[in-house]
């Protein structure tokens, strides 16, 4: 058994009274597809906020690779290999889809602080960042701005931006949020096509994706865990029907 | 869904077209030295126009660029304007190597207070540049012993330029001394601007969210833009004490903030020439004004703002664009 190449330990936070996450554990090895799920307020996306330094946590260790990032920022993170992407798009409106992803180029490169030489003179690194958009099936539209692109595009293009950073571990935040069913198809081949190589941490709300895509689910309610589990472990616990369907017990 | 057997074009092609320089702005600098043969007797305006551009080209980068909102942006332009000051009345009147010097200076100040203004943006940034504007102001005016205070720098006196050109009545060197000084800085902010760290502005003022979750380390961005952009508005500031001879609290004042910001405004930030372009209309809108009724004319330039932002709100060359935009694609 390898060392899981993201790791938390006993991971806290709250705001004041709120509890948002309480002695979280997690190990997730090297390659695999996990999916995060739990009813809204669960604390899905908190827990992503803390992996990638966006939030500081109370307590706890979280390690990637077996390092410690506790302190890290979060740019140190991404520089480590650990990317999310947003459940809401985060994207440069103004930049064009090629602008923004060779910006993301650049900066895991390490000359995003040249100014004295031209981008154009970057020639395989424009390069790069178009081959990612060709995978992402954003070729051509490469050169529209952001916000001129379709909704499902801009999703695409959230992941891009996330893979130009040559992750190790992806976290998707609702990758497919907001995406009409018919349009889904594609976002669920992007993620599928995924390199093997990137471990894959993932919130959905859409159970189909989330059983066609994960190797693991892990079910969050109210800050914590509650049980994690291959698909037909999940799907067959009685207490995961619970929390969709009655939820009483959690607000 | 779209055609992938379509021929690619190479992705940089687009790129490529927007380092290249447009006929237009061939024409404009070419236009910039009509002044010496239609208003020869408009020399010395000019000069202050170009002076002004730059000043505005320097808040440009740090506004229009990297979305970094300056109501002090004087405090670096004073800091030009009073080190050659100084230096000169100490008896060393070079311009050229005073120019390097109040750069210098600006800088120094600029990379100091860039990491006090690094973590912030809106309307908190807007308030800690206008703190920094203030305090320099008040610590020049009380260290008067030194800056003369309000009465202003006594004694400066500036070599002629190249130890040949004097700097004129006419303000005939001024002019071109400006202009050159204008046009090389002009070239340096154009390359940065098409460049990686360029791109890296654009993507820290379009959303500074997402900089960190795709590895940029924004604060250090904006801590080299902010020191690049202090040692053109010191150099700004310089230019205006060489080619005046005075100091005066003036150059550190918080009109001084404010008039570049207009000037900038009114042309159309975050496109290189709106501060260039929003300088003439202000200057020239100001020696006009202010002949008609001197003590009245920020009553017209008042209204001239409100009505740009109301009906142009990317300034005059936001306005230039949208129009040609919509002549070119109703032709067929």
């Amino acid at each position: 058994m390898t060392a899981p190449v993201l790791a938390t330990e006993g991971l806290d936070k709250s705001f004041g009274s709120l509890v948002v996450a309480s002695g979280i554990a997690l190990a997730v090895p090297q390659g695999a597809r996990y999916a995060l799920i739990g009813p809204n307020g669960a604390g899905k996306t908190t827990l992503i906020n803390l992996l990638t330094g966006m939030l500081a946590p109370d307590a706890g260790t979280i390690r990637l690779g077996g390092q410690d990032i506790t302190g890290l920022q979060p740019h140190e993170r991404v520089k480590r290999g650990l990317v999310r992407t947003f459940q809401i798009n985060t994207l440069f409106p103004h930049l064009s889809a090629l602008e923004a992803v060779t910006l993301a180029v650049c900066e895991r490169r390490g000359f995003s602080g040249t100014w004295w030489r031209a981008l154009t003179a970057y020639r395989q690194d424009i390069d790069e960042a178009y081959d990612i958009l060709v995978k992402m099936m954003l070729g051509a539209d490469c050169h529209r701005q952001t916000r001129e692109l379709a909704y499902g595009q801009q999703r695409l293009l959230e992941i891009a931006l996330a893979l130009a950073t040559r992750p190790k571990v992806l976290l998707l935040d609702e990758p497919a949020a907001g995406v009409p069913r018919e349009e889904s198809a594609e976002l669920f081949t992007a993620i599928n096509n995924l390199s093997q190589d990137i471990t894959v941490l993932f919130i959905e709300h859409d159970m189909e994706l989330v059983f066609r895509l994960a190797s693991r689910i892990i079910v969050m309610v109210g800050g914590s865990i509650l049980l994690e589990g291959t698909p037909e472990e999940i799907a067959a616990d009685p207490r995961v029907r619970e929390v969709y369907l009655g939820g009483a017990r959690h607000g | 869904m779209t055609m992938t057997s379509a021929t690619v074009v190479e992705p940089r092609a687009l790129l490529l077209a927007q380092n290249r320089w447009h006929p237009v702005e061939i024409a404009f600098w070419l236009a910039t030295l009509l002044p010496f043969y239609f208003f020869p007797s408009y020399l010395s305006l000019a000069s202050q126009i170009a002076i002004a551009a730059l000043f505005a080209l320097s808040l440009d980068l740090i506004l229009g660029y990297a979305g970094i909102v300056s109501l002090g942006h004087a405090a670096y332009f004073g800091m030009g304007a009073y080190t050659v000051g100084l230096i000169s009345k100490l008896g060393w009147g070079e311009p050229l190597s005073l120019l390097v010097v109040g750069a210098l200076s600006a800088g120094l100040l600029g990379y100091v207070t860039s990491f006090i203004i690094a973590p912030f943006r809106h309307l908190t940034l807007i308030m800690i540049t206008l703190g920094i504007g203030l305090l320099l102001l008040e610590a020049a005016n009380s260290a008067s012993w030194l800056t003369g205070g309000a009465d202003g720098l006594q004694g400066v006196r500036i070599w002629p330029l190249l130890n040949t050109f004097e700097f004129d009545l006419w303000g005939y060197t001024a002019y071109s001394y400006s202009l050159i000084v204008l046009f090389v800085v002009f070239l340096v902010a154009r390359r940065l601007i098409h460049s990686p760290f360029g791109l890296a502005l654009r993507g820290i003022r379009e959303n500074a969210v997402r900089m960190p979750a795709i590895g940029a380390p924004s604060r250090t961005h904006i801590r080299k833009i902010y020191t690049i952009s202090a040692i053109m508005a010191g150099i700004a500031g310089a230019l205006i004490v060489e080619t005046t001879e005075t100091v005066s609290l003036e150059a550190l004042s918080f009109e001084r903030s404010a008039d570049v910001l207009v000037m900038l405004i009114v042309g159309g930030a975050g496109r290189l020439y709106g501060g260039i372009v929003g300088s003439i209309i202000y200057m020239v809108a100001r020696d006009q004004f202010s002949g008609v009724n001197p003590q009245y004319w920020y009553f017209w330039i008042g209204l001239l703002l409100v009505a740009i932002v109301m009906f142009l709100p990317n300034g005059v060359l936001g306005g230039l664009q949208r129009l040609t935009a919509g002549w070119k694609s109703r032709k067929p």
